[in-house]
């Protein structure tokens, strides 16, 4: 992500101090041990302009969350100021940025799966797939229900493991069924839990996040590197 | 654990990898979706009609002790009787009571949830009244002693040669699986039971404050027939189902149908107000309706959740949910299966035997996004999840887990520190060919799943790394 946004003339910091925005701990109804992680989070992202995130459920934690989980704090309104400053990456590159070509090459078939909160709670369904389609040399096959949940849920996950393992042998299913090299998402997390299952079920689908693909250049290092390992 | 917790993990293993279960619910979601659709084109502005459906329940909602007043007060006028039931027991028992004083031997009932939830039928048979379900439905659970799997379709989990085999126990003389033959097999049963039967009860899919009366929709014409036939009709609703006017069921009706069943309209949509009238010739003598609390108005007070009651039951978030496409509705153990079922069962029974299915969602959205009158299921079950967490409802075991997560993202030093001996001790784990065995302190997650790839650094590594290579 970091390349991308570089490689489009955009100058990128990483605060350092940054830990995590406490959506595990808010999904787990754990708020007064979410609370003070938000807080962090504010604190340490008080001064920047524009917050990218490569994450559509870690955006939506900021952005439709933090509104509720802060409103007693004294950080609320920063809190507030800070969820209209957060975007997704895809989002961030074509609603803001307005760039739809990122100069990506990526020589492969790949689907594209709807992460949840990125489609339900940012309401971003559009932006990924027009970032994907100006990709050069990449073919995009549509999969059957793409909108439909992997089974990851963050502590969902080991908590009803065999409900979670189950909605995901559909989804791969789907995934099989295009018969495409690649599956990308917006979100690392479901596509671990994706990969997981086409791994133990011997599917020569790979995942990738979308951020690795819009990077993929023919002398790019990242996409070497990740189409690779 | 609660029990009903355990109960919920052993039946959900057993789910959710049962292939025929799974195949037999897709196809039945799979018609379900296509006639959605369809449904929705209908329409010229879905979400329009979305949003004036959640507008008019709201109204209703607000003002919900005005309109009940309301209703009571036309439908006495019009000489019927309306009792209003606090809790399961004193709505199982005026039942009863009716039946008795009119010494009646056999019921008849159309579809209702709310009988099932105050648990009705048990109370009737123990006191030898025979109870005959005659939605189709209905009538197939009932004869496998079943409750229903689905509150729309209670045997969606059978497909047409299941219910062959049924039939041919229980009834006799099956020669065919053609549903067609089974239906009517089903009709000729049924049929007896409506001429034997001696008091109809009912459900009410609506209550309509201003003219007062009962709005029922069915598919199959027993509606009509239980609450026309017999001598007495009851009809049971919860106190949420009350609308202001007549005139909302012309956007009602069509939503409900189309969020229901795809359906333009249900085949039969019928308006009871009371009972015969000395100048008609058929209907029933009495005309009671009883109207259910039951935790209801402790909902109306919170006002977080309030907007829960605008439920019509119309079972879409069941179908769009993947946990109840997976698990199935009798893994549940409630009357209320799927979204609409975890988020309103701990208000009706509840949290801590039944926070548990608030958890057992990966809060998709899914159930929000489809629900007709805009009930925000999803963020219920959050909310859910903290109300049982702050009340105590959670083991000692997570929250110590929770501590300690706090305690290490609020250091970036310790949350790098844990970060590397996490990817250290997977390593090790792989080398040591432990992955996806018991062994494994990823056991929980590699039981069905292959353990991750990371990388050998870490993001933040590279670009510090990077960073003060630029410096």
């Amino acid at each position: 992500m970091a390349e991308v946004l570089q490689r489009i003339g955009l100058d990128v910091f990483f605060p350092e101090e940054q830990t995590c925005c406490g959506q595990p701990a808010f999904n787990s109804g754990q708020w007064q041990e979410a609370l003070p992680v938000a807080e962090r989070f504010v604190r340490v992202f008080a001064t920047a302009e524009t917050i990218v995130c490569p994450s559509g459920s870690c955006t939506a934690m900021v952005r439709s969350f933090y509104p509720e989980l802060l409103a007693n704090s004294p950080l609320r309104s920063d809190a507030e100021a800070l969820a209209r400053r957060v975007f997704e990456f895809s989002e961030f590159l074509v609603k803001v940025a307005k760039v739809t070509d990122v100069g990506a090459d990526f020589p492969h078939t790949v689907t594209y799966h709807d992460s949840c909160h990125l489609l339900r709670e940012l309401q971003l369904r559009t932006e990924p797939r027009i970032l994907l389609r100006n990709v050069k040399n990449l073919e995009l096959v549509e999969m059957l229900r793409s909108d439909e949940c992997c089974g990851f849920g963050g502590v969902f996950s080991v908590k009803f493991g065999m409900i979670s393992a189950a909605m995901s042998e559909t989804k791969c299913g789907n995934i099989d069924a295009t018969n495409v090299e690649f599956v990308t998402s917006c979100d690392s997390s479901c596509l671990l839990h994706i990969g997981g299952i086409l791994k133990k079920t011997g599917s020569p689908v790979r995942p990738i996040h979308l951020a690795s693909i819009l990077a993929a250049s023919p002398n790019s290092s990242t996409a070497a590197r990740r189409v690779h390992s | 654990m609660t029990t009903a917790a355990q109960e919920f993990l052993r039946k959900a293993d057993e789910k959710s990898f049962d292939l025929r279960h799974r195949k037999t619910i897709r196809q039945g979601i799979d018609s379900y979706e296509s006639a959605h659709n369809k449904g929705k084109s209908r329409f010229s502005d879905w979400e329009a009609a979305r949003d004036r459906c959640a507008q008019i329940k709201a109204e209703a909602l607000s003002r919900l002790d005005q309109y009940l007043i309301q209703f009571e007060e036309v439908v006495t006028s019009r000489g019927g009787y309306v009792f209003w039931a606090a809790n399961s027991e004193e709505a199982r028992n005026y039942v009863l009571e009716v039946a008795k004083k009119n010494n009646i031997k056999t019921v008849v009932k159309s579809k209702s949830m709310v009988t099932e939830e105050i648990h009705l039928n048990p109370l009737l048979e123990k006191n030898g009244i025979e109870v005959w379900e005659t939605d189709l439905g209905e009538y197939i659970v009932q004869l496998r002693n079943e409750p229903p799997y689905h509150i729309v379709t209670p045997a969606m989990h059978l497909n047409r040669s299941d219910i062959a085999k049924l039939f041919q126990e229980k009834i006799g003389g099956v020669q065919t699986n053609d549903p067609t033959q089974l239906v009517a097999l089903a009709r000729r049963k049924l049929r007896q039971a409506f001429f034997a039967g001696e008091m109809g009860i009912s459900g009410a899919n609506f209550l309509v404050a201003d003219c007062g009366m009962i709005a029922i929709n069915t598919n199959e014409g027993n509606g009509r027939l239980c609450t026309s036939l017999p001598r007495i009709h009851i009809a049971m609703a919860g106190i949420e189902k009350i609308i202001p006017h007549l005139q909302d069921l012309a956007t009602l009706w069509p939503v409900l149908a189309t969020a229901g069943t795809g359906q333009h309209l249900t085949t039969y949509c019928t308006l009871i107000g009371g009972a015969r009238r000395n100048d008609e010739v058929d209907g029933p003598e009495q005309f009671h309706v009883v109207l259910l609390d039951n935790g209801r108005t402790e909902l109306l007070d919170d006002t977080e959740q309030r907007d829960v009651l605008r439920c019509i039951r119309c079972g879409a978030c069941l179908n769009a949910c993947p946990i109840f496409r997976n698990v199935g509705g009798h893994t549940y153990g409630t009357t209320y299966q799927g979204p609409i079922g975890s988020v309103l069962t701990p208000h009706l029974r509840g949290l801590k035997e039944f926070n548990h299915l608030s958890f057992a969602s990966s809060l998709c959205g899914a159930c929000t996004e489809i629900c007709p009158v805009r009930i925000d299921l999803h963020h219920h079950l959050l909310q859910n999840r903290r109300n049982a967490v702050n009340s105590g409802n959670r083991p000692w075991t997570e929250r110590l887990a929770f501590s300690f997560w706090r305690w290490m993202m609020l250091s970036p030093r310790r949350f790098r520190f844990f970060g590397w001996l996490g990817r250290k001790l997977m390593k090790a784990v792989r080398m040591l060919g432990l992955s996806g065995t018991r062994l494994d302190p990823m056991y929980k997650w590699t039981k069905y799943r292959a353990a991750p790839d990371f990388p050998a650094q870490s993001f933040r590594e590279m670009w510090m790394r990077n960073h003060a290579a630029n410096r």
